[in-house]
């Protein structure tokens, strides 16, 4: 076992890409076998990354080294750094990686029945379990070009499975254009990268924090860190892409996709807190203030954006924009708070949020594809009365409409206050704002719940009929960690979050753990 | 670790278990309340039929107000905002990259002037 846990930093990398090459071959054999297989490897893996939370929650900052053993192992003569990628796993990673497996485990179970009667499978899990492979890549590097590298496989396989219903036009624009904002995104992420190489001979993110002197070309590489990673991370006005992502997607690549935007969040905190955590000390309010501002442009575009929107899936999508307005502002909040006590309150609320956020839209896109899968209609105009036929379907709409709206005793709540009430401290209006939005995104989802579920049946939709077990129990299990972390969130605080935000206040101990022994 | 700890907010606490319980009262109070209304209506009569200003309507489904006419006053008395924020979503890849170029000069006149 203790073996297992040692090289479990690889094996979550490992396992998920072996069987990407693996499923191909098992469709050969038998549509069940490959399904069994995906979410056996699936849960395998999740497993792993709880043996390896429990572990980094008991001992500390993880380390694990690939290549040279030893920084002095350098190739004689020619080289004068090892050569050597570090997989460096603290709090905040294993969070993330937490919240991608759970959805890529959550999208394999409703894909196996939602997909049924489909062709192409076999690359649909291969690109599903790439993408896996590409989100906790990115969570578990402590290696700028690295992360680059597994950024560029979630973007590439995203876009694929985007482009997943082939014979819609619409997927395949949102397709193309999720792939040009992508490439353009980390074509000035590999800038980035570049500037700082160039500078400090280095590529680790521990070894670049602790060197960084915040020289003009040190900013210049924050100001394409940050503007590429939050488009990546859908915030507005750079969020246009998203809704067509979203919205035209299968619900299954949807919510993967919901997941790597978040792997693009963590980016962000990354940048913000770790790689330039030095210079929190120095002057990051403003970069602060500016995520707040945009924070609350997104909520507000996102939210006002849904009320007008016909398609069930643009709904969610564009409330889902919204949502990512309020991790933006917890982050910015705690950036520009600076050393005052609510910026830690601030923190927590946005990463708590990050989990909640994926559940809840995650749990709306899923309903929204057992809608379509049971109707074949996506226009809210079209739709009605499904409540009678669809009970169980519209009970999961209800628990995540309440838990996305903020409302108690559900999980979103549960961050939100710590969001409404740390930005009180800094400004009231942002707390104004964010709790008017929130109304207005329960507003909204009121809305879709009468015209989805309520008055009286349409005739042409008298034969629609619950969908099948597998995609229910998909839904299941997101409305019941709603549930959880709803009526629990002070033990999934002190479990899983605040690690998360120790990890991020405090950028020595992630340098330390690097420097300090290898 | 107790399961039901509430969170320290900073400036209070949120604790749902209080809330649950609240909750439940509310239940109990609202099936009392029920419980004193009339049960000697008639089932199935005009008593328990909605009542719609005296119109016959012929088709259940003419009842249903559809998605996209909801909010319809909301959207109405805010048209000027909303004709703005449509025409801003184009749905032109060039123009998503206009708004990256756009957002990358303001990161840039944040960082490079205030730091």
């Amino acid at each position: 076992m203790n073996s297992i846990i040692t090289h479990s930093p690889a094996l979550l990398i490992a396992i998920p890409l072996f069987a990407a090459f693996i499923t191909p071959l098992l469709s050969r054999i038998h549509r069940r076998a490959r399904d069994g297989f995906v979410l056996i490897v699936l849960a395998a893996t999740e497993l792993l990354a709880l043996l390896l939370a429990q572990d980094i929650y008991a001992n500390g900052i993880r380390k694990y080294v690939f290549g040279a053993t030893l920084p002095s192992l350098t190739h004689p003569g020619t080289m004068s750094i090892p050569v050597r990628i570090i997989f460096e796993i603290d709090g905040l990673s294993i969070f993330m990686v937490l919240i991608s497996l759970t959805i890529a485990f959550v999208a394999a179970i409703y894909s196996s029945s939602f997909f049924k009667k489909e062709d192409g499978l076999d690359r649909y899990y291969t690109l599903l379990l790439l993408v896996t492979v590409g989100m906790v890549g990115m969570e578990l590097t402590g290696d700028l070009f690295n992360f680059f590298v597994f950024l560029e496989i979630t973007s590439i396989a995203s876009c694929a499975l985007i482009a997943f219903w082939v014979d819609r036009g619409e997927s395949l624009e949102a397709a193309f254009k999720y792939i040009v904002i992508s490439s353009i995104g980390a074509l000035f992420v590999l800038m980035a990268i570049g500037f700082l190489y160039g500078q400090y001979d280095a590529l680790n993110i521990a070894a670049l924090a602790n060197s960084i002197q915040f020289t003009f070309i040190d900013k210049v590489a924050l100001v394409l860190l940050l503007a590429a990673l939050t488009m990546k991370a859908g915030i507005a006005p750079m969020h246009m892409w998203l809704p067509d992502a979203y919205g035209e997607a299968p619900p299954s690549v949807t919510i993967a996709v919901v997941a790597a935007t978040q792997a693009s969040l963590y980016g962000v905190l990354r940048v913000c807190f770790t790689l330039y955590g030095k210079g929190l000390r120095l002057n990051m309010a403003a970069v602060g203030w500016t995520l707040i501002g945009l924070g609350l442009l997104t909520i507000f575009i996102g939210v006002t954006m849904a009320l007008v929107q016909r398609s069930l899936t643009r709904t969610i999508a564009f409330a889902a924009v919204g949502e990512i307005g309020y991790m933006v502002i917890g982050a910015g909040t705690a950036l520009a708070a600076g050393a005052q006590n609510f910026a830690t309150v601030a923190l927590k609320g946005g990463v708590f949020h990050i989990f909640n956020d994926v559940l809840d839209i995650g749990l709306l896109f899923l309903v929204a594809g057992a809608i379509i899968y049971a109707t074949k209609e996506r226009d809210l105009n079209n739709l009605g009365g499904l409540a009678k036929r669809m009970k169980c379907t519209t009970v999961f709409f209800l628990i995540g409409l309440l838990a996305v709206a903020g409302m108690p005793p559900l999980n979103g709540f549960a961050s939100k206050i710590l969001i409404y009430e740390s930005t009180y401290q800094l400004n009231p209006i942002i707390s104004i704002i964010a709790i008017l939005s929130s109304i207005l995104l329960l507003a909204i989802f009121v809305k879709i719940f009468y015209s989805l579920f309520l008055g009286p049946e349409l005739p042409h939709l008298r034969d629609v009929k619950e969908v099948p077990k597998g995609m229910l129990v998909a839904m299941a299990i997101l409305a019941t960690l709603i549930i959880i972390f709803g009526l629990f969130p002070g033990y999934v605080l002190q479990t899983i979050v605040d690690p998360a935000v120790a990890a991020l206040s405090n950028p020595t101990s992630y340098i330390n753990a690097i420097l300090g022994g290898a | 670790m107790n399961p039901f700890v509430p969170i320290d907010t900073g400036s209070g606490f949120w604790n749902p278990l209080i809330w649950v319980i609240v909750f439940i009262i509310a239940l109990l109070i609202v099936y009392v309340i029920r419980g004193l209304g009339r049960g000697d209506y008639k089932k199935n009569t005009g008593q328990t039929k909605p009542f719609l200003s005296g119109n016959v309507v012929e088709n259940d489904e003419q009842l249903h107000v559809k998605g996209g006419n909801v909010y319809w006053g909301f959207t109405e008395a805010f048209k000027g905002y909303y004709d703005k924020i449509k025409n801003m979503h184009t749905g032109d890849t060039r123009d998503y990259v206009l708004w990256f170029l756009v957002m990358m000069v303001v990161f840039f006149a944040v960082v490079l002037g205030v730091m």
